[in-house]
C-alpha cells in the first residue's frame, strides 16, 4: 500500500478507497430507488470493463456490445418468466397468449433449469462473440471495417428481437419485476438490496479477473496486437486466435452485466440493442481512460449518473453534452481522465500555468528526458 | 416475367437511394480511410433543406414556379450539406488523421449534436446560420485578390464575416416572419409534398412505375455520372485519385493534399445532401431520418470495397434487389411450387427488417471469400 503511494499511483488508491466506501455505505444511506440506480450503473461498468479489454488493450473498437448485453439480459429474463408462470394458462409466460401461441418455442425449454441459465448468461454471448469475431478476424478485417460490421450486426439483432413477437415478445421485451426468485418477488426491496451487493461483488471480481488477464503474457500479446499487428504475426503469433478469445471475453462480461442490469431495471427489451446505446458504452470507457481498468468502471458510473441528472433537469441538453463529450475526449483528452491523471497531467498543467516543478535528483532528465551535460 | 421485372425495378429503386447516400461515404472512405458517422445527419440536413425550400416556394411570390422547387432544392441541399461537411473536416476530422477509430467516435458526437440541433433550433434560424456560413467561407475566395493582400486584409476578412452574419440574420428573420411553420423549433416529423408532376405513376406495358422513384433513379444516375466525370476527367479529380492511391507520394509531387481533403469531404457531404432530397421524396423527414439509412450505406461500402466507384454501384443494387426479393416475399410468388420447409423459411424473412437480417448474413458469408469487398484497393502494403 505504502509502495503504491510512492509510485505515483495515488489516484488509483484514492479511487479504490472511494469505491469501496461507496459500496459499503450505499445500502445504508441510499433509498431503494437510488440503490437500484447505482446497482444498474455498476452492472454497466462490467460491460465497460469488457470494452476496455477489447478496445483499450487490443485496439478493437466494437460498436455492437449491446448484442451481448441484451442476450445476457434475455437469458435471465427468460428463466425468471418461466420460473414464475406455472399458474398461467398452459404453464407458459403470459404474453404468449396475446399472440395465440399455446406451446413454448423450443429454444425456451433449457431455460427451465437455473444452472443452465447461470451458464447461458455468459456463455451464449461469449460463444456468439467468438463466432462473429472469428468470421471477421480470420479474414484480417480490422479497424473501421470491424467497427461498422459490429454495428450492422447490432442492427440485425435489434431487428430480429424487435420483430419476433411470437418468439420473444418483440418490441415489448420481457418484464422481470413481478417474477419470482426463491419465492420472493424480484422487484421487492429485499431482492434489490441483494442484487446490489451481488453486482458490487461481481464488479470487483471482474476487475480482478480482467487485471489478471491484461498483466500476464496474454495481455502483452493483446497490447502487441493493438500496437503493431503485422509485426506480431511475423513473430509467429496468430492474432486471430487471441482476438477471438478476447472478443469472447468481452462478450461474456457484457452478458453478465446485461443480466444484472435486467434484474435491477425490471425489464429487458430490444431497446438495449439500439445503435446509440452501444456507442454510448464506448464513450464511458473513452472518458474514464482506455487502457486503465478503473477508468472504465468510473467512466460508466459517472457518465450514467450525469446522464440521469440531465434527463430530469434539462433533457434536451443531454445530446449536446454527450456529443460535445465525444468530440472533446478524442481531440483533447485521448487518454481519458484517469489516463491523464496517471500520465502526470495535473503536474504538467501546473507547470504550464507557471508553477515551478519540484526538482529531484536529475532535474533535466525529469523535465525533458535529457541528462545534463557534464561540465 | 412481369413479377421479375417489377421486383427488379423495386430493387433498383431501393438501391439507387442507397447508392446516392453511400457514394459520398465511399469516396471519403477511399481517400482518407475515415468513416463518417455523421453522414446520416448530412442526409437529414439535405432533407430538411428540401422542406424549407418547398415552404419558400409556397409563398405567394413564388407560387407560379412551385412545381420546380425540387430543381432548386438539389443544388441547395448539396451546398448546405457540403458546407457543414467542410466545417466538420476543418474543425474536427483533420486533427484526427491516422486515427480512424477516434474519427468514428468524434463524428458520432457531431451526429448527436446535429440531431439535437434540428430539434431545438427553429429551421428558419438554422437556414440563416447556414447562409452566414456559406457566405463567410466563400466571400474571401470570391473577393479580388488585391483586397486580401493589403495590410488591412484582416479588416476585410472581418468585414466579410460581418456582412455574411448580417445576411444570415436577415434571412432568418425574414423566414421566421413569413413562414410560421419554421419559426418555432419542433422535434416532430415533417412532410415534404411532392409537386404535381411527381405524383402518380407512369404505366408501361401493364406495370406502374411510381414517378418519385423514377425521379430518384434519374437523380442517382446523374450524380454517379457527374462524379465519374469529375474524378476521371477533371484536374482536381485526378489529384483526388492520386492522393487516394498514395498520399505521401502525391504530397511529394506537389499536390496540396490539404485542399484535396477539404474538396473531397465537401463533395462527399454534398452528395449526402442530394441523397437527402431523394429521401425526403420517399417519406416524412425527422431528426432520425439519417440513422435509418446509415447502416445500409456502411454495408454498401463494406461490400463494394474502396478501389472503384463501380463496386459501390454494384453493391448498392445488389443489396437493393436482395432486400426487395427477400423482404417482399417475392421469391414465393416467382417460384410458387417451392418445397414447404424452404417456403416457411422464406416466409419467416419476408419483412423489411428481417430481410436486413438475411442480407447481413449473406454479406458476412461473402466477406469470407472476398474480405476487402468486390473491388479491393490494390497495393503492396502489409496492412492491405
Amino acid at each position: 500500500m505504502l509502495q503504491a503511494f510512492q509510485q505515483h499511483r495515488w489516484p488509483l488508491v484514492i479511487v479504490w478507497v472511494l469505491i469501496i466506501a461507496a459500496i459499503v455505505a450505499a445500502p445504508a444511506v441510499l433509498p431503494v430507488f437510488g440503490l437500484k440506480l447505482l446497482g444498474r450503473f455498476l452492472s454497466l461498468s462490467i460491460v465497460a470493463l469488457g470494452i476496455d479489454l477489447i478496445w483499450g488493450f487490443t485496439g478493437l473498437l466494437s460498436l455492437g456490445q449491446g448484442i451481448f448485453f441484451a442476450l445476457g439480459g434475455y437469458a435471465v429474463a427468460m428463466y425468471l418468466q418461466l420460473n414464475s408462470s406455472s399458474e398461467q394458462p398452459n404453464g407458459i409466460p403470459e404474453f404468449f397468449s396475446l399472440y395465440g401461441v399455446d406451446q413454448l418455442p423450443g429454444f425456451w425449454q433449457p431455460f427451465y433449469s437455473p444452472w443452465f441459465t447461470l451458464i447461458a448468461i455468459w456463455l451464449i454471448p461469449a460463444l456468439l462473440a467468438a463466432l462473429l469475431g472469428n468470421l471477421v478476424f480470420r479474414n484480417r478485417i480490422k479497424g473501421v471495417y470491424f467497427s461498422i460490421l459490429t454495428q450492422a450486426a447490432l442492427l440485425v439483432f435489434f431487428n430480429f428481437f424487435n420483430g419476433q413477437q411470437k418468439l420473444i415478445n418483440g418490441t415489448n421485451g420481457l418484464k422481470t419485476g413481478v417474477t419470482k426468485l426463491f419465492g420472493e418477488e424480484v422487484g421487492s426491496d429485499l431482492m434489490q438490496r441483494g442484487f446490489f451487493w451481488l453486482t458490487a461483488l461481481i464488479v470487483i471480481l471482474a476487475w480482478l479477473a480482467v487485471r489478471w488477464v491484461v498483466r500476464g503474457r496474454f495481455g502483452e500479446v493483446l497490447i502487441a496486437i493493438r500496437d503493431d499487428e503485422p509485426r506480431l504475426r511475423f513473430a509467429g503469433y496468430n492474432p486471430t486466435l487471441f482476438k477471438t478469445i478476447v472478443f469472447a471475453m468481452a462478450g461474456g462480461l457484457a452478458g453478465i452485466g446485461g443480466a444484472l442490469y435486467t434484474v435491477q431495471s425490471g425489464i429487458v427489451s430490444p431497446q438495449y440493442m439500439t445503435v446509440p446505446y452501444s456507442i454510448d458504452m464506448v464513450i464511458w470507457v473513452a472518458v474514464g481512460g482506455r487502457g486503465t481498468l478503473i477508468g472504465a468502471i468510473l467512466g460508466a458510473l459517472v457518465i450514467n449518473l450525469v446522464k440521469f441528472q440531465f434527463q430530469s433537469l434539462w433533457p434536451e441538453g443531454w445530446l449536446f453534452v454527450l456529443g460535445g463529450l465525444f468530440i472533446l475526449v478524442v481531440t483533447v483528452l485521448p487518454e481519458g481522465v484517469i489516463g491523464w491523471l496517471q500520465a502526470g497531467g495535473p503536474r504538467n498543467l501546473l507547470t504550464r500555468l507557471g508553477v515551478p516543478r519540484r526538482i529531484g535528483t536529475y532535474p533535466r532528465l525529469e523535465i525533458d528526458g535529457k541528462e545534463e551535460a557534464k561540465s | 416475367m412481369q413479377l421479375l421485372l417489377e421486383s427488379l425495378f423495386n430493387g433498383v429503386a431501393i438501391g439507387s437511394v442507397l447508392l446516392v447516400a453511400a457514394l459520398g461515404l465511399a469516396i471519403v472512405f477511399g481517400l482518407m480511410g475515415v468513416i463518417n458517422l455523421a453522414h446520416g445527419e448530412l442526409i437529414m440536413l439535405g432533407a430538411y433543406t428540401t422542406y424549407v425550400v418547398q415552404l419558400i416556394f409556397k409563398l405567394p411570390a413564388l407560387q407560379p414556379v412551385y412545381n420546380a422547387y425540387v430543381l432548386v432544392a438539389i443544388p441547395l441541399a448539396f451546398i448546405v450539406s457540403g458546407v457543414v461537411g467542410i466545417l466538420l473536416e476543418r474543425t474536427v476530422i483533420r486533427r484526427l488523421y491516422g486515427n480512424p477509430l477516434e474519427t468514428l467516435l468524434a463524428t458520432w458526437g457531431v451526429s448527436l449534436i446535429l440531431q439535437q440541433f434540428v430539434r431545438s433550433v427553429p429551421l428558419a434560424y438554422a437556414a440563416g446560420l447556414v447562409l452566414a456560413l456559406v457566405l463567410g467561407f466563400s466571400l474571401p475566395i470570391v473577393l479580388p485578390g488585391q483586397l486580401l493582400d493589403r495590410p488591412r486584409a484582416r479588416l476585410v476578412r472581418a468585414g466579410s464575416w460581418l456582412v455574411s452574419a448580417l445576411a444570415g440574420v436577415l434571412l432568418a428573420g425574414g423566414l421566421a416572419s413569413q413562414i410560421s411553420r419554421i419559426a418555432r423549433a419542433t422535434s416532430r416529423n415533417v412532410d415534404v409534398t411532392a409537386p404535381k408532376w411527381m405524383r402518380g405513376g407512369i404505366e408501361l406495358s401493364g406495370m406502374i412505375f411510381p414517378v418519385p422513384r423514377l425521379v430518384i433513379i434519374v437523380i442517382t444516375i446523374l450524380a454517379v455520372l457527374g462524379i465519374t466525370w469529375f474524378l476521371n476527367r477533371s484536374v482536381w479529380g485526378m489529384r483526388i485519385r492520386a492522393v487516394t492511391q498514395n498520399r505521401s507520394m502525391s504530397d511529394c509531387l506537389g499536390i496540396s493534399t490539404d485542399t484535396v481533403d477539404v474538396l473531397t469531404f465537401g463533395i462527399g457531404s454534398g452528395l449526402a445532401g442530394i441523397a437527402g432530397v431523394a429521401v425526403s421524396l420517399l417519406g416524412s423527414v425527422g431528426p432520425n431520418v439519417g440513422t435509418s439509412y446509415i447502416v445500409g450505406c456502411f454495408m454498401v461500402v463494406v461490400l463494394g470495397g474502396v478501389g472503384n466507384l463501380f463496386g459501390t454501384v454494384l453493391a448498392s443494387f445488389a443489396i437493393g434487389v436482395l432486400t426487395d426479393l427477400i423482404g417482399a416475399g417475392r421469391l414465393l410468388s416467382i417460384w410458387p411450387s417451392m418445397p414447404a420447409p424452404l417456403a416457411s423459411v422464406v416466409d419467416f424473412f419476408a419483412t423489411t427488417s428481417m430481410a436486413q437480417v438475411m442480407v447481413f448474413a449473406l454479406i458476412v458469408v461473402f466477406l469470407q471469400f472476398r474480405p476487402a469487398g468486390l473491388f479491393p484497393q490494390r497495393g503492396r502494403m502489409v496492412e492491405a
